[in-house]
């Protein structure tokens, strides 16, 4: 729970809600937290809200850190349930 | 060195390790709490400690949500979920925390009780949305990253009108539990604890800030640095705080700049603000009763509060006895002092709280093997 994925906002909706797509899994996340967000922008998704916003390198970063540990597809499977 | 020669950085990790045992100073035990679970993930899941001279230790501390929340609050979730019939909605890693007589929500909802495992806040209010004729309660367990969340649940929930929703609030704050540990005896007066300096916590900062830890590095003197999740920045924080003691210097030190300012994430701060305030006293598993360690719901959004909502009864939890957790959670025991510990306990059937989450302590241990004898020590190799 206490992890955090980057991801790309790829829509915005209303209410201040978005779509991002981290390796093919789109998801609706909260952008109330956040401000600014333009399409292609990364995000840190906590449980299901942006947290931040993270620059493009940060996030590749930190995937390819999560790939590594072998926690990276757990953590999409339930982004994506 | 397995962990860390397959990371892609391994040339650089080896430069932060060799600039650590350069500066080490031999004459010197140096003892840092890693207060959040996170880096006790990384530190476990990367061998990091092997990669520290003999005289740098990790404490681990009681960063752990699932692994604070006292037996009382669990029994209290089942509870509404059996007695009170509501639908109660859980982050999945609540699920498997043993309450008391090992009544955990897994095994409420095995047994008939409609527990749903939830993602997101959002979750719990499309649920409501869906069943108008029945009370939805979200089990609301975190420190400050999860509170912002709860904050727009309930923000959106009163805009709404949404009567059949309430949050069950269990938010803690990070930076008066560090200070209590700090205040404990054992660190204080017994000497049991010895802890020269924090790696302070990274997302729980980025909503936060790293002004809040300045007042306990001033009081108590010791270092903080807060730190990104990456192996590489906790090896990078370690020797900031390595130089910091050496130099005897007790900072705040981001290393965690990409991420972290100074005073964190303020629209979410104003969001928590608004809907929460400070509760006098709350109870951690391991820690005892801290004060204005916690938050509770404020007036204007009392109608959404399920304690104020569901009368619940007053709770004489029991842990078992032999489970070390509460010694594990400040510092002050391994999870191998403990009996239980991969004979009884295990992560498949958690005795207690700190096996049952990848970021408790005795499931770090167990799941990377560092229990194990004869664990080679690499410090020498990163030289
Ligand atoms: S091994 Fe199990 S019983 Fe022992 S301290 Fe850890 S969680 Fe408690």
């Amino acid at each position: 729970m206490c992890l955090a994925l980057p991801a790309r906002v790829v829509e915005l909706h209303d209410d201040a809600m978005a779509t991002v797509s981290l390796e093919g899994v789109r998801k609706r996340i909260s952008l109330a937290l956040v401000d600014d967000i333009v399409i292609g922008d990364f995000v840190l998704i906590h449980v299901g809200y942006a947290l931040h916003k993270v620059s493009p390198d940060e996030a590749e970063r930190t995937l390819a850190m999560m790939a590594e540990a072998g926690v990276l597809a757990g953590e999409i499977e339930e982004m994506a349930s | 060195m397995k962990y860390v020669t397959e990371y892609r950085d391994a040339g650089l990790a080896k430069t932060v390790a060799g600039a650590i045992v350069r500066e080490a100073d031999a004459g010197r035990q140096y003892h840092f709490m890693e207060f959040c679970g996170g880096h006790t993930h990384a530190i476990f899941r990367y061998g990091v400690q092997d990669l520290m001279p003999k005289n740098v230790h990790f404490v681990h501390g009681p960063g752990c949500p699932v692994c604070v929340l006292p037996v009382n609050r669990i029994d209290d979730a089942v509870e509404l979920a059996e007695r009170h019939g509501v639908i109660l909605c859980s982050y999945g890693d609540m699920m498997r925390v043993p309450g008391t007589k090992q009544r955990s929500l897994i095994r409420a909802k095995a047994d008939g009780a409609d527990i749903r495992l939830v993602y997101s806040t959002l979750d719990a209010l499309k649920i409501a949305r869906e069943n108008p004729d029945r009370q939805v309660v979200f089990f609301a367990i975190g420190f400050e990253t999860t509170t912002p969340p709860s904050a727009v649940a309930l923000k959106m929930a009163k805009a709404e009108g949404l009567a059949n929703f309430t949050l069950f609030c269990n938010h803690v704050l990070t930076p008066p539990a560090i200070g209590h540990i700090l205040e404990s005896p054992e660190v204080r007066e017994l000497g049991v604890v010895k802890i020269d300096g924090f790696l302070g916590p990274s997302h729980v900062s980025s909503v936060i800030g790293s002004d809040p830890y300045a007042w306990f590095a001033e009081e108590f003197r010791k270092p903080v640095v807060i730190a990104g999740f990456e192996p590489l920045d906790v090896m990078q924080s370690t020797l900031m705080l390595i130089r910091q003691v050496n130099e005897g210097r007790h900072e705040v030190e981001n290393e965690y700049t990409r991420v972290v300012t100074r005073q964190g994430n303020l629209k979410a701060q104003t969001l928590v603000a608004e809907v929460f305030e400070l509760r006098q006293s709350f109870e951690w598993r391991g820690l005892g009763t801290v004060p204005y360690s916690a938050l509770r719901i404020r007036e204007a959004f009392a109608e959404f509060d399920a304690e104020k909502r569901f009368a619940l009864t007053p709770k004489q939890a029991r842990e078992v006895k032999s489970c070390e957790c509460p010694s594990i959670l400040r510092g002050v025991k391994k999870p191998t002092d403990c009996k239980l510990f991969g004979t009884t306990c295990t992560p498949e059937n958690p005795i207690g709280s700190c096996m049952v989450s990848s970021e408790g302590a005795c499931a770090a241990y167990w799941t990377y093997g560092r229990f194990r004898d004869g664990q080679p020590r690499v410090a020498e190799a990163a030289e």
